[in-house]
């Protein structure tokens, strides 16, 4: 079974599927949502039948398909992954079902003078965007993951621009100046490693494995390093490159919102582990002290920031900004425990937020208002559709028992002993954590009726966000029917939506009480990383009888 | 060590006893409405059955050469240097615990089917309830820090839930907030010392900490021991993180009898007794827990003074019992036992006098306020008696339970030696008097004098399910004392855990101590009477009323301090940020956003034409790659 090309059919099965959505006639446009689901589940079954192939104690890179692509340039068309890689694509195989059975009732928002657009565009990208995605963890080449790195950018931007919310063409627009921005720079990167290997080798190359060999001049390796290093921290935003997120986060439909911040962003910390530390292993430890201090500050920072905010789709944004403050810490610590945190950090929150924003999507549908200050006690009237919310927002703040808890709690204590105090200072970001959803929750949740669905039916009017109800007609039915003044009903979770959150809300909890088997499967390749850095992947030496702590 | 003999019998399977209750819960949250009906007959029987089998392990653990059983259950993480197994730790001191929490659990639960029998949310409430034995259990019988922090969070979460149960009330979803952040601020204190430890000796599980503690550098033990104590302080409403308690009286009142009384605060005494070998080793972290102690056994003493709200009277008394007990530990091995044995008998009477308490207001349609209360003695005859076997208790009555139990403390105390022995056992002897007085004033006010009712109430005595459990709990109260001092010495049975007391050189002898306390009691109880007993109570708190009735009225400025430090500067912080945010860090970016694409407007009618440029902009990417690699394969 090793033998089947897995990652080669999980990017061409999605990309056939956007295919022949796209191509779908007007008169069978209804076709497109089911087909889409058909396609990502067997996306899904895939990555678990690639997880089966895999052998955790095997090579480091397995189910590996090369291809020449530009004999030239030496370029191939390599795939093959690691633990840390497998891990991406399981999460990107349970996130996109998800995401699109939480779109299946999303509509276009209108477009003044013309006709609300097709929904089939949206799932033909949506698909599109699965294959990309998968390319970008899959590729073992350089410049193929470049390639993949940039093109994922076409199908988020549409999402986004034209499915997204009323402020959608801006938030597109900067979406992609930021990460094209990022791009560039990282192109720069990619040629001069090119050319350094040409030089060193006799001949160029991009394979992965050829360029960890070697040895880089260490001021080169500086230059190289911030060429991928502000690509990543633009997509995986760190503070001061984040302003891009709360904006797309939010404009952005739900659905990609999750795989924005669940999967996306993922790409930047992703790169950090696969392509910073190994490449250029001097400058990732001189640079080192000044990623830390960036992830510190962005886990205080962007947690105070997100206590203030009254978007809930912006609060959620910036919560993730926090969290991809503990990720870099993790693993810019350079320790196995704290690596491994990270990893799995990455895994947690794209679930954990992943659930996050699609719950908060469900309330917005019912209320048309991202503001939490036009919500209130909706706990009496949607108590399944409460709990959990209660429980992603416990997953967010990591609580123990939730899978949050044993990746935060695996970068804080793999950090201590390398950085006391940025693990000190990163420690007091769980209580800001606690701040902030519980706020929201509160709001949202607790005290007396209030807010937009404690209101008589609306007048029709201008609709602020085009979200339509659950399980009804969407904006449409808004838009039209001028219904008398009554109270709004506000229904609980439907079958469709306890279907959606069923897989993430049972991966929070599993992966929180027996998370080893992801630990297992991510170890070796976190080692490996690990020694590339040059230091000692056999984790944590105690200093019994040492000097004093690095506490006060 | 005795602790790795096989583990057999119902050792094996002591799991159970969490995994009971949290199935119980587990069932009532899943299975939504369909358990309406029988739901809470299912979550008090799972708290009973783990109650049978708590007393089943632990006669077999007396049984046990060593009296300790260590069970692994299930790699929890393990990676690099870190290896925690999920683990169980089954000793005399977790036994007490888990007894405790069981049997008082499964009292409250019984309580709660007639106090919740009429609220629509009744299968919410006892799934909370069985949510937090479970964690409370695996919070004492993990058997590493990692576990215990585990279930201290759970039982946050619990608790959170349980003040916040009438979420509609905007009091108490702001109390429970209240509550967990504030015991989040401990939970870094505790996390912190768990990093610390692993840093140091490279392992989290009691077995291994205690092994290799004596080998730490001592300002390393001092930074343990004064992060742990962070973490106490927190979970137990210890100065200066006590302001969440009192209000976390807006749950229902079973839950402050279980939680806010008996068990979860007093988990931050479990914890440094737990960790008695990390302070053993540091004088320094000990004298600072004995600080807290003696601080917040006043504080909690004066404030109870001056409240009308019985349950907050209750609550500051709790605040100023887990002092006592603070106070207890905080003196090492010589306290320890007598720390863990006020913690049992609190438990029994204070969670009495909630129950009573809520029976009081059960009566008086939900009436907190003790200026309309009075005269309900013969109303509320078996809810009098059995509050007032725990008023008793609880003021150090001769040999009823707090006597024998607060008295070994203040003993200890005093025994300490030097100037530090004679201010802590004075304060102890003080507090004692004070609690004399507050606790009489709350009988007088609640049971005595005229009648000052809301009109239109009318009193009367709750269900049995509801007195049954009090009647329990006050032959608890009467009796817990006497046995665990006197018949089955709990030193004695606690030996194991931390070695043998030592036969201490009485600075007082015991009988003067005793002699002392009992009057300093009897003073607080007759200026109790002087000032509330004999006049009428006005129905109304008098307002000109001297600066220390003020100052203990506002909880000493507690509140007043927190929101002047923290909260309000804050707020002032976030706002800013969020303003840096919005227009200095995205501002710059903004301006090239806008001086590139155009404003948004213009771009949503030129979108295609956008798209174009895009397209544009990859052509032109892709000619300058290959122009950037012909050159450099040409050159």
């Amino acid at each position: 079974m090793a033998d089947f090309p897995f990652l080669l059919a999980m990017i061409v099965v999605p990309a056939l599927g956007a295919a022949v959505v796209a191509a779908l006639p007007t008169a069978r446009a209804a076709l497109a949502r089911p087909l889409a689901l058909a396609v990502s589940l067997l996306v899904l079954l895939l990555a678990v039948l690639a997880t089966v192939a895999f052998d955790t104690g095997g090579d480091r890179f397995q189910l590996t398909t090369s291809v020449a692509w530009i004999p030239d340039f030496g370029v191939d068309f390599a795939l093959g992954v690691d633990g840390i890689a497998l891990s991406m694509l399981l999460l990107i195989g349970v996130l996109v079902p998800v995401v699109v059975g939480a779109s299946w009732h999303e509509t276009p928002p209108p477009r003044p003078g013309r006709g609300p657009r097709s929904m089939t565009a949206f799932w033909a990208w949506l698909l599109l965007l699965e294959s990309l995605m998968v390319g970008v963890f899959a590729a073992t080449d350089v410049f193929l993951f470049y390639v993949f790195f940039e093109a994922m950018l076409v199908p988020m931007y549409f999402l986004i621009g034209s499915f997204g919310g009323p402020n959608r063409q801006y938030a597109a627009v900067k979406f992609f100046l930021y990460s094209l921005l990022g791009g560039l720079v990282m192109l720069a990167s990619v040629i001069g490693l090119y050319v350094v290997s040409n030089s060193s080798l006799g001949e160029g190359t991009f394979a992965f494995d050829a360029l960890r060999q070697l040895e880089i001049d260490p001021n080169v390796q500086k230059l190289l390093f911030l060429g991928f290093f502000v690509a990543f921290a633009i997509k995986a935003p760190l503070v001061p490159f984040h302003t891009w997120l709360p904006d797309s986060g939010a404009e952005a439909p739900i659905g990609a919102s999750v795989l924005l911040v669940g999967v996306l962003d993922k790409v930047g910390t992703f790169g950090f582990l696969r392509y910073c530390l190994p490449l250029f292993p001097d400058a990732s430890r001189d640079l080192a002290p000044w990623v830390l201090a960036l992830a510190v500050v962005g886990v205080l920072y962007a947690a105070l920031v997100a206590v203030g905010q009254d978007d809930m789709k912006r609060l959620v944004s910036y919560t993730s900004v926090a969290h991809f403050g503990f990720i870099a810490l993790g693993i810019f610590a350079f320790t196995t425990e704290a690596a491994t945190g990270a990893v799995l950090y990455m895994v947690n929150h794209g679930i954990a937020t992943g659930l996050l924003f699609v719950v908060v999507g469900m309330v917005i549908a019912r209320s048309g208002s991202r503001r939490i200050s036009d919500h209130g006690g909706l706990a009496t009237r949607v108590p399944l559709l409460a709990g959990v919310f209660l429980l992603a927002g416990l997953a967010s703040l990591a609580l123990p028992g939730t899978n949050s808890f044993v990746s935060e709690f695996l970068v804080l204590i793999g950090s201590f002993p390398e950085r006391p105090v940025h693990t000190v200072l990163a420690t007091v970001g769980i209580v800001l954590a606690a701040l902030y959803v519980l706020l929201m929750y509160q709001r949202v949740m607790h005290g007396p009726a209030r807010g937009v669905l404690a209101e008589p039916e609306p007048e029709p009017d201008p609709v602020p966000d085009h979200a339509g109800p659950p399980d009804g007609g969407g904006a449409t039915a808004v838009l039209t029917a001028p219904t008398p003044p009554r109270t709004r009903a506000v229904p609980d979770l439907s079958r469709r939506e306890i279907a959606v959150v069923s897989p993430l809300v049972a991966l929070v909890l599993l992966l929180g009480v027996y998370p080893q088997p992801l630990i297992d499967l991510v170890t070796p390749a976190v080692e490996a990383t690990i020694s590339d850095v040059g230091a000692d992947p056999g984790g944590n030496t105690p200093q019994v009888g040492g000097t004093e702590g690095g506490t006060d | 060590m005795p602790a790795s003999l096989p583990v057999d019998g119902l050792l094996s399977v002591a799991w159970l006893v969490i995994v009971l209750p949290l199935a119980g819960a587990a069932v009532l949250l899943l299975g939504g409405r369909r358990t309406d009906r029988w739901g809470h007959l299912l979550a008090t029987g799972t708290v009973v059955a783990a109650f049978v089998l708590a007393v089943a392990c632990t006669l077999q653990l007396s049984d046990r050469p060593g009296h300790a059983a260590s069970v692994d259950l299930f790699t929890f993480i393990r990676t690099g240097g870190l290896d925690v197994s999920a683990g169980l730790l089954i000793d005399p001191l977790s036994a007490v615990f888990m007894l405790l929490i069981t049997g008082v659990g499964a009292l409250i639960h019984v309580y709660s089917i007639g106090y919740m029998a009429h609220d629509p949310g009744r299968r919410r409430f006892f799934a909370y309830l069985n949510l937090f034995v479970a964690a409370m259990l695996l919070l004492v019988l993990g058997n590493s820090y990692v576990a215990l922090y585990v279930g201290w969070e759970g039982v946050g979460l619990a608790s959170y839930l349980l003040i916040a149960f009438w979420y509609t009330r905007p009091a108490a979803a702001t109390a429970a907030k209240k509550a967990f952040l504030m015991n989040r601020v401990g939970d870094v204190g505790l996390a912190l010392a768990i990093f610390l430890m692993f840093a140091q000796l490279g392992t989290t599980s009691y077995a291994g900490v205690f092994g290799e503690v004596g080998l730490l550098a001592g300002g390393t033990v001092t930074a343990i021991g004064l992060l742990l104590l962070l973490g106490a302080c927190g979970k137990s409403g210890q100065f200066p993180l006590q302001a969440w308690l009192p209000d976390a009286m807006e749950g229902p009142t079973p839950v402050s009898a279980l939680i806010h009384a008996a068990t979860m605060v007093t988990a931050g005494v479990y914890l440094i007794a737990r960790s008695a070998p990390v302070y053993d080793e540091t004088p320094t972290a000990r004298t600072v827990v004995l600080a807290v102690g003696a601080v917040t056994l006043l504080i909690g003493a004066v404030v109870g003074c001056a409240y009308d709200d019985i349950k907050k009277v209750l609550a500051y008394s709790t605040v100023s019992q887990i002092g006592y007990m603070f106070l207890a530990v905080g003196l090492g091995p010589v306290g320890y036992a007598a720390g863990i044995a006020h913690l049992l008998t609190h438990g029994f009477f204070k969670a009495g006098l909630f129950l009573g308490a809520g029976s009081v207001m059960h009566a008086m349609d939900d009436q907190v306020d003790m200026r309309r209360f009075g005269g309900l003695a013969k109303r509320l005859p078996v809810t009098f008696v059995t509050f007032g076997l725990g008023y008793l208790a609880l003021i150090g009555f001769p040999f009823l339970s707090g006597y024998w139990t607060k008295d070994a403390i203040i003993e200890a105390a005093l025994d300490r030696g030097g100037w530090s022995g004679w201010v802590l056992g004075g304060v102890a002897v003080l507090g004692a008097g004070l609690t004399a007085f507050y606790m009489t004033r709350l009988m007088l006010m609640t049971f005595f004098g005229k009648a000052r009712w809301t009109p239109g109430v009318s009193p009367h005595e709750s269900p049995p399910t509801m007195t049954a459990p009090m009647v329990v709990l006050a032959v608890g109260s009467v009796a817990a004392g006497f046995l665990l001092v006197q018949v089955f010495p709990l030193a004695e049975w606690l030996e194991p855990v931390f070695g043998e007391p030592a036969e201490a050189a009485h600075v007082v002898a015991p009988a003067v101590v005793g002699v002392v306390v009992t009057a300093v009691m009897a003073v607080g109880v007759l200026a109790a009477w002087l000032f509330v007993g004999r006049r009428e109570v006005p129905t109304t708190a008098p307002a000109r009323v001297s600066p220390v009735v003020t100052a203990a009225r506002r909880a000493l400025y507690a509140d007043t301090v927190n929101e002047a430090l923290v909260m309000r500067p804050g707020i002032w912080l976030t706002r800013a940020l969020v303003w840096l945010d919005n227009r200095g860090v995205d501002g710059v970016v903004n301006g090239a956003a806008a001086a590139l694409g155009g404003s948004s407007s213009r771009l949503g009618r030129a979108q295609t034409g956008f798209v174009r440029s895009y397209a544009l902009g990859m052509l032109g990417g892709a000619v300058l790659v290959a122009g950037a690699l012909v050159a450099v394969t040409t050159a």
